[in-house]
């Protein structure tokens, strides 16, 4: 069964180029464009992996990682951060909340979708 | 007349006279005999010539010895009396009036005992007086002194020609180093502001402040940003101090170090500069790949691989460019100056004082590295942990409150720990963008906009597993500098600093002919020196200088230079007795080359004075060429100058001076002890030489070069 990937970001450009990338890799994707939508997708689609933009309006993405990591049921998923923001405190602060990988914006998109399938398929 | 030269006179004076009685006596007698009596009488006298000559010995001798015993019981001791009357009138009537002389002088000398001390007795009673009243200025300079002490900022405020008349520690820190003593001037009392701020500069601020001033302005301020030679930039703050009539009569300089400051803005200038610079050519090809794009979408399929290779090329260039930028100037991005470097300790405390107050919790600081330091708004960051203390107790009934920090890498961390209870993983996110508010005040600022400032993070943090969880707010802050150590003024000799002046305001601009200037109101440097030995010339050298300011009449004992110099060649026994400093205090000392024209710069523009001037000059010129530097100024001699004031004295070493003039010895032998010393003996001199009608340096030195002792030596 194909593996599934949950995008979760407000910014619709970034967002076209990265599910095209990820279907074309086979994954399952799905977009969420906010925060709360992202917690209804993470229930109901049951990601393995979620591509989680920190900064979002009403519910930031540090919110949403801490709001996964605080359900034992969803141990299990992986988190990606994406951020525009890259300095060492919002770096330690992503990863204290629970992240597995905290990417700064701009990131070469071939390197994101290779860490992607090495964080899925549990080598990394 | 010297006394040797006046007995002389007396004794032949005498012994004519007394000769001239019994010859004219003879002459009469003889002028009356008959001449063949005379034949008999020049006969008789003839044949008794020896006894006759034996009897004028006899009164010459006679003469001598009344002359003597005239001139020992009398005539010295009555000079000798004036001189301690004058001294005792002068400069120090504690000195006992006692003579040697007759019974008729001493009782002189008792009666002017009993006047001395009837006045000593009078001054007491007024000395007491303006001991009180100096006392209470005294308390006012303290205050003034200590509070300048205390100021971050450098102090300094000039008379209208430039002249130094207050000045802190800090002032002087931005100004000289160690490494730039050498070249650079120190600052000093009565100095001039031009030898560290650039005349130009500091005219044009004068000139802005009386152009607001005659605007109206009634706080007329001016600014401007300068290096100085301790490799300092300092922003001046100046403003104007405004004499009697409402004109601009001197200005007071704040200063504060802005090196690290403008360091930090240039940074992020060019931060953003070096990020629009790398930026343009990208965009600008991405973009006109765009455009086209857009424009023509049935464009060939060649030329349109083409354009879509442009554009993931320069947008993957674009991002390389901006990830290095932001990497070269990661510092740049740290936190606002606005911040200032606090020990986290300190922080901790003052949050533990203040979180008790406001919310009645106990609070507790564990774990807190001492050697911490954050750079922090403290007021804005334990507001802030007010807050977040006030909302735990409210809506999770907690009871106390633990801290703990320490430093991760450039960060410290800060952990807020709490009891048992049990606080919702989104709390802090809500309570993130609420206006602060802690009991009855609401403070404009939210928790997200403390942490903005220090350019700093904050969240819920938990540990263990699901089970046994302990969770505390944790703040990542930036981690600052120490600062304090090192910055506090040496201690100085005296506790109370002389650090201003105000009486110079009232001097003009001095004039050109430096002879015509009136003793009082000259600068001098009064120094100095110990040496191996007593001959330059045969190879003795200078193993240390001492030397004190004085200005406008004051001993300035903050103002003093003590250096010690390496020989470079062994110390000879007798010599180190005397001085004290041995060989080993000499190694790795700076050679007379260097210390030289530091002392050169320390003594400029002013008048020597040494004590046995010759000497000390003799050692000084010897070096002046391979020091490069010139020792050009008059010089005053104090073994000199008391010679002048008291010819009738013999004794004119230092220790006896000071004795006769009331100058306490302390610390004598060291090179600043006896600097000191001849300071205070040169103060009371003056007052000697003034009585003496000598008012002026030209007089003064015309003097000394006048003076027997001066005669002796050259």
């Amino acid at each position: 069964m194909a593996k599934r990937v949950l995008i979760v970001d407000d910014e619709p450009n970034i967002v076209t180029a990265l599910e095209f990338l990820l279907e074309k890799r086979g994954y399952e994707v799905r977009v969420a464009v906010n925060g709360e939508a992202a917690m209804a997708e993470v229930e109901a689609f049951k990601p393995d992996l979620v591509l989680l933009d920190v900064m979002m309006p009403k519910v930031s993405g540090y919110e949403v990682c801490q709001r996964m990591r605080a359900n034992p049921q969803w141990r299990g998923i992986k988190i990606v951060m994406l951020s525009a923001k890259g300095r060492e405190v919002e770096v330690s602060k992503g990863m204290s909340l629970g992240a597995d990988l905290y990417v700064t914006k701009p990131f070469s998109s071939a390197e994101l979708v290779a860490t992607i399938d090495g964080l899925v398929s549990g080598e990394a | 007349m010297s006394g040797s030269a006046k007995s002389a006179l007396w004794v032949a004076l005498l012994f004519a006279a007394g000769l001239a009685v019994p010859a004219a006596t003879a002459f009469v007698v003889f002028a009356a005999l008959a001449p063949s009596d005379q034949e008999v009488l020049l006969r008789i006298l003839g044949e008794r010539l020896p006894l006759l000559v034996f009897g004028a010995m006899v009164l010459f001798a006679l003469c001598v010895g009344l002359v003597r015993w005239f001139f020992a019981d009398y005539v010295l001791p009555l000079g000798e009396l004036a001189e301690h009357t004058r001294i005792v009138h002068g400069v120090n009537d504690e000195m006992p009036v006692v003579s040697t002389g007759a019974s008729e002088v001493a009782r002189l000398a008792h009666e002017i005992g009993r006047l001395a001390a009837e006045k000593r007795r009078l001054r007491g009673a007024s000395d007491a007086r303006v001991r009180d009243a100096l006392a209470r200025l005294e308390e006012e300079r303290n205050r003034l002194a200590a509070l300048m002490s205390e100021l971050v900022e450098g102090v300094l405020v000039c008379n209208a020609e430039g002249r130094v008349l207050l000045y802190n520690e800090q002032a002087k820190a931005l100004f000289s180093d160690a490494e730039s003593a050498a070249t650079t001037p120190r600052v000093g009392l009565g100095r001039s502001i031009f030898a560290f701020i650039d005349r130009e500069q500091v005219v044009h601020a004068i000139e802005k402040l009386e152009h607001s001033r005659r605007r109206g302005e009634t706080a007329p301020r001016t600014r401007f940003v300068a290096p100085t030679a301790a490799k300092r930039l300092v922003k001046f703050e100046a403003a104007p101090y405004l004499g009697g009539g409402g004109e601009v009569a001197g200005i007071v300089f704040t200063m504060s170090d802005v090196t690290g400051l403008l360091e930090r803005e240039s940074q992020h200038l060019s931060l953003l500069q070096t990020i629009a610079a790398r930026a343009r050519s990208p965009v600008a090809n991405i973009r006109a790949a765009g455009e086209s794009l857009a424009q023509y979408p049935d464009m060939e399929p060649d030329r349109r691989r083409r354009f879509i290779e442009i554009v993931a090329a320069e947008s993957s260039a674009l991002s390389h460019s901006i990830q290095e930028a932001l990497q070269a100037y990661g510092e740049a991005l740290k936190a606002s100056i606005a911040l200032e470097d606090m020990r986290a300790v300190d922080l901790l405390r003052v949050a533990e004082e203040r979180l008790r107050t406001i919310t009645g919790l106990e609070i507790e600081l564990d774990a807190v590295d001492e050697g911490l330091w954050l750079s922090i708004d403290s007021f804005a960051f334990v507001q802030a942990l007010a807050f977040l203390a006030t909302r735990l107790k409210q809506d999770y009934k907690v009871r106390s409150i633990r801290f703990a920090v320490r430093a991760i890498g450039r960060f410290a961390e800060l952990d807020m720990i709490w009891g048992s209870a049990v606080v919702a993983h989104d709390a802090l996110t809500l309570w993130e963008f609420e206006p602060m508010s802690i009991g009855p005040q609401t403070s404009p600022l939210t928790l997200r906009d403390v942490l903005e400032r220090h350019g700093g993070e904050a969240w819920l943090h938990r540990e263990g597993s699901a089970g046994a969880r302990s969770s505390c707010f944790r703040f990542l802050l930036p981690v600052g500098e120490p600062v304090g150590a090192g910055v506090r003024p040496p201690p100085s000799i005296e506790s109370r600093p002389e650090y201003y002046d105000f009486d110079l305001f009232a001097h003009g601009a001095p004039s050109s002919d430096l002879k015509a200037r009136r003793l009082g109101e000259l600068a001098y440097t009064v120094f100095d020196t110990e040496t191996t030995g007593l001959e330059p010339s045969a190879g003795d050298e200078i193993i240390s200088i001492g030397a004190v300011r004085i200005v406008n009449g004051r001993l300035l004992k903050n103002e003093v230079f003590e250096k010690l110099v390496d020989p470079q060649r062994p110390l000879n026994p007798a010599s180190a007795r005397v001085h004290g400093i041995d060989a080993a205090a000499l190694a790795g000392q700076p050679t007379i080359e260097t210390v030289l024209p530091e002392f050169h710069r320390f003594c400029e523009d002013t008048v020597l004075v040494a004590h046995n001037a010759a000497f000390d000059m003799r050692f000084l010129e010897l070096k002046e060429k391979a020091a490069g530097v010139r020792f050009d100024q008059p010089v005053l001699d104090t073994l000199l100058l008391s010679a002048v004031a008291h010819p009738d004295f013999a004794d004119h070493r230092l220790e006896a001076i000071a004795e006769r003039l009331g100058v306490p010895v302390l610390g004598r032998h060291t090179a600043l002890g006896d600097a000191l010393v001849t300071g205070e003996v040169l103060l009371r001199l003056l007052v000697l030489l003034g009585e003496r009608g000598i008012a002026t340096l030209g007089e003064a030195l015309d003097a000394s070069r006048e003076t027997y002792y001066a005669r002796l030596r050259y």
